[in-house]
């Protein structure tokens, strides 16, 4: 299973990447592959304001629905179009076009208390 | 302990994603996913281990007459090498399971859901009658399954037999690729397709065989999640799902296969009972209207009221719609009826239609 070093993850399965003030988000390798071929996305739209943890929509997959959840507090800036008309791009590339959100972030530091490329291993190592 | 099929080494060769099914380590699905698999079947041609599937053997004198006991459909109605889509009942009319019956010069091969095997064979052995002889051949078979429009290409390579004469639902035994089969032309997809039942120790070769026969058909293995969603695509029931002990083959559309005028049969009477008194709910087929994934359990509402609930659901690639199986009450289960499907809290809009969802299958 695939967990790029430069990430952080969540125990939800998804992965941040920040670049500056921004965060984006998506699903990991291990989620994609678990839910199998992904359907569709309901997202809340831009402009949407949460706080970490909060859900901000969900992803229907053949195997499973799972809500999504902010793994940073923030404001959505930009959803990824690109998998709303095409998910599938997110069980194929889950890390690179597969992002889902885009998020300008409350406080950077809850980025730093996200979980590491080397303990999320062990977590999905633990769950399969 | 999990079993694995002489095929499981390849599966994980091949990028297969797997999952524990009725018992056994199953490909779930390959690298390109079970969307791609799907459109690979209904387009050219897929290649399945469905190793899991049991097998019963029943030879004697009385076998003829005892399967016509234990099982809904005609057997005496088959010819040599016949094959028959039926199902066993209890007394109350549900259904133990559903099966295919072949009739073989010396026997006759039964061929169950591997979640049921170990059931249906107590089953079988509990209602014994007359001179039979009853074994569960299971764990000694290897069964592949050749599904797609271009089949019968791949599979007339690696035998002597002419194929075209070949017609749907009949079987032989003969050579595959050298390997002694019993050949088939049946499936559960809805496109033209083979199955075959080799021995275990051959089964490896013949799955490399095939693939190496229809490289230039484009043929790629096909993992249980797309066989899933090609027998939904046609209604074709999965036994867990769309029947059950609880459900009878006349509320699941199954009339077709229950001979009611046939001599005794475990269940007839319930199921005579029925059809007289009128069928309360029919398993149907609905697309959602609104955007949702109907899923098994869900509840399904006209006019504030629950009239029903789902069995199967998916989304389906082949018509590019969300679509469902499921019991509704009478007579709110006509084509055309609008209905509510509550997908977790929202009640989504659905319209019951006729079957089968893909309407372009290659069968024949």
């Amino acid at each position: 299973m695939n967990v790029p070093d430069n990430l952080r993850y969540t125990k939800d399965h998804e992965w941040v990447r920040v670049e500056g003030e921004f965060a984006f988000e998506g699903l990991t390798d291990y989620a994609q592959s678990q839910l199998a071929d992904i359907v569709t996305f309901e997202l809340k739209p831009v402009g949407s304001k949460f706080k970490k943890d909060e859900i901000f929509g969900s992803v229907e997959a053949v195997k499973a629905v799972v809500d999504l959840y902010m793994a940073v507090g923030g404001e959505i800036v930009e959803v990824n179009e690109k998998i709303m008309n095409t998910p599938d791009v997110v069980n194929k590339d889950p890390y690179g076009d597969g992002w889902i959100i885009k998020v300008k972030m409350n406080n950077a530091d809850e980025y730093n208390e996200l979980i590491t490329p080397e303990d999320y291993k062990k977590l999905i190592e633990e769950q399969s | 302990m999990s079993k694995k099929t002489a095929i499981y080494d390849e599966h994980i060769k091949l990028g297969a994603k797997i999952v524990e099914f009725a018992g056994f380590l199953m490909p779930i699905q390959y690298k390109d996913g079970i969307f791609s698999e799907v459109k690979r079947v209904r387009q050219t041609v897929g290649l399945f281990d469905v190793s899991h599937m049991g097998e019963v053997v029943i030879k004697g004198k009385d076998a003829l007459a005892f399967i016509n006991y234990i099982t809904i459909n005609d057997v005496s109605q088959l010819d040599e090498y016949q094959v028959q889509y039926s199902a066993m009942c209890y007394e109350d009319g549900a259904i133990v399971d559903d099966l295919l019956v072949y009739r073989l010069p010396d026997r006759y091969l039964l061929v169950v859901n591997a979640s049921n095997t170990d059931k249906d064979s107590e089953w079988i052995l509990k209602n014994k009658a007359g001179e039979v002889e009853i074994s569960n051949i299971s764990d000694s078979i290897t069964q592949l399954s050749v599904q797609g429009p271009v089949a019968e290409k791949v599979v007339q390579k690696l035998t002597d037999n002419e194929l075209s004469n070949m017609q749907f639902y009949w079987s032989t035994e003969t050579k595959v690729s050298g390997i002694e089969s019993i050949l088939s032309r049946t499936g559960y997809t809805g496109e033209d397709g083979f199955e075959m039942y080799a021995k275990y120790k051959d089964g490896l070769k013949l799955w490399n065989d095939i693939l190496n026969a229809g490289e230039e058909f484009d043929i790629e293995p096909v993992g249980l999640g797309a066989r899933d969603l090609l027998r939904l695509e046609m209604k074709y029931c999965l036994y867990g799902n769309d029947i059950n002990k609880s459900t009878t083959p006349l509320e699941a559309g199954l009339s077709w296969i229950t001979k009611l005028d046939k001599e005794n049969f475990i269940g007839k009477e319930a199921l005579l009972k029925q059809k007289e008194e009128g069928i309360k709910r029919r398993l149907v087929c609905f697309e959602m209207v609104e955007k949702g994934m109907p899923r098994h359990h869900y509840e399904i509402l006209k006019d504030g009221k629950k009239i029903g609930f789902v069995t199967s659901g998916n989304f389906s690639p082949s018509v590019n719609k969300f679509i469902g199986l499921g019991y509704i009450d009478v007579p709110f289960h006509k084509s055309g009826t609008d209905i509510l499907v509550d997908i977790r809290g929202e009640k989504k809009e659905a319209v019951v239609v006729k079957p089968p969802f893909y309407k372009n299958a290659s069968h024949k």
